[in-house]
């Protein structure tokens, strides 16, 4: 919130794997070309705190991860439930090894 | 008011985009508008782990054809900033020759598009005739007419000749004169500002709310470019950015046509300033291991982000890849409600969606 409060438009967030049960996320800024940036490490097995709700933009962004990482973000605001890039019967995650999951309806 | 659903997309006569979106319909009047990706998701952004650094930019490239070579850029500078690899200053003035050319060949197809999307189909024909010429130079300069592969780790492949430069330039000179003969017709003309003026209308602080990009950003009044950071020798040319005030889809239309024109002064002033010398240097090793590096740069649809993470190994740990359209589309979900059915297409079309780089 106070990035925004701040005038920070939010570019993305990326994300990469801290072991095998935390993710990094980091979330990019930019506020007339000046960039800033954000470090959060998070498990994997938890929620993680949306950002949906300040920015609305972010919804895309935690759909993706959600597809590609299998962790879910609490508050999303409009939540494609794993399906916004996969097809409901897909039960491999991409981006994270030896993990199936149950094919949605 | 009993409302209707239609399903537009991801196949639509106007929309050459596979995009699907749900739209909520009252009286001719859309509502709602949720959009439903996927159908074209390659997970290219996955193939760093089993390609070597070097063969990524071939991926990269393919991201995308039309912005194939602006991605490859990125892709480079960021390995190159990652590596401490200093490019040759005459690769750099020809990247951009070689970005600033994909940017007008991007903007006239888009341009044509904008224009066969409201049945404009002769303005249509002359912007595509136009671009024609600008393939002619990829496929006489690179060997190809969308993905001219000239990068390479550390500069690029290909030169161009004192013969090619001044060819280059001629077909310049026609391609201004041509578009300045047809600017009336797309900038003055009553049926398209009739169809353009006042749809689709986003705010600048919903532009910046929303994370627009690019041409969708700037037609909204806020003078943000990526060159605009001095990337690659961007910092040694002289140019503002193309803003227009009104966010509506005839701004955007204006800032894309007016990029052509600015893309061909930057073509020039890269030219009149291109040094001799080396056109790549010799690349050895791998990035390092811990290495974390962020570039953006300014492709034709707008700001387009690299987040690479290396191990020390010739595969990368992570590649992350935001493009502008997925950048767009949160922006395209706000113009879309209480617009009316017919101008769908053209509201959909005013951000110039790329499918294929949204999904990668």
């Amino acid at each position: 919130m106070k990035m925004k409060n701040d005038g920070y438009r939010l570019v993305t967030f990326s994300t990469y794997a801290v072991g095998e049960k935390e993710l990094g996320i980091m979330y990019h800024f930019d506020k007339d070309l000046d960039e800033a940036h954000l470090r959060l490490v998070v498990d994997k097995e938890k929620p993680i705190p949306s950002v949906s709700g300040v920015y609305f933009c972010a919804m895309l962004v935690e759909n993706e991860i959600q597809d590609q990482w299998n962790v879910k973000f609490d508050g999303l605001v409009v939540d494609f439930n794993r399906t916004l890039l996969l097809d409901s019967e897909v039960t491999t995650v991409p981006l994270v090894n030896n993990v199936k999951i149950e094919p949605k309806n | 008011m009993a409302s209707t659903v239609i399903p537009f997309g991801p196949q639509h006569p106007v929309l050459p985009e596979p995009i699907h979106l749900t739209l909520k319909v009252e009286d001719e009047i859309v509502k709602e508008a949720v959009p439903a990706l996927g159908y074209i998701h390659r997970g290219l952004e996955m193939l760093c782990s089993i390609r070597d650094y070097h063969h990524m930019i071939q991926v990269c490239e393919r991201i995308c054809g039309i912005c194939s070579m602006i991605h490859a850029t990125c892709y480079s500078q960021t390995i190159e900033e990652l590596m401490n690899i200093e490019v040759p200053p005459r690769a750099e003035l020809l990247r951009i020759v070689w970005s600033e050319l994909h940017r007008m060949h991007s903007h006239l197809l888009w341009l044509g598009l904008f224009a066969d999307a409201f049945g404009f189909e002769a303005l249509f024909m002359q912007f595509w005739k136009i671009r024609e010429k600008i393939m002619d130079i990829n496929e006489a300069t690179a060997g190809n007419r969308v993905i001219v592969s000239v990068n390479v780790i550390g500069g690029v492949r290909a030169d161009l000749s004192p013969d090619q430069i001044r060819w280059i330039l001629t077909e310049l000179d026609d391609v201004e004169k041509q578009l300045k003969a047809i600017q009336p017709t797309i900038l003055d003309d009553y049926t398209v500002k009739s169809r353009t003026k006042g749809i689709g209308v986003m705010t600048p602080e919903q532009a910046i709310e929303l994370g627009a990009a690019g041409p969708t950003l700037r037609g909204s009044n806020v003078a943000q470019d990526a060159r605009m950071l001095g990337y690659g020798a961007y910092s040694q040319l002289d140019f503002e950015p193309v803003v227009e005030p009104d966010g509506d889809c005839w701004s955007r239309s204006t800032v894309r046509f007016r990029e052509v024109l600015q893309s061909i002064d930057l073509v020039r002033q890269a030219i009149s300033k291109l040094p001799e010398g080396d056109i790549n240097v010799k690349v050895k090793g791998n990035p390092p291991e811990g290495g974390e590096i962020y570039t953006r740069v300014e492709q034709p649809r707008g700001e387009c982000m690299y987040y690479i993470r290396s191990n020390g190994t010739k595969h990368l740990e992570r590649l992350r890849i935001r493009t502008p359209t997925f950048a767009n589309i949160p922006p395209l979900l706000t113009m879309l409600p209480e617009c009316e059915l017919a101008d769908v297409p053209v509201i959909v079309l005013s951000i110039d969606p790329c499918i294929s780089c949204t999904e990668r």
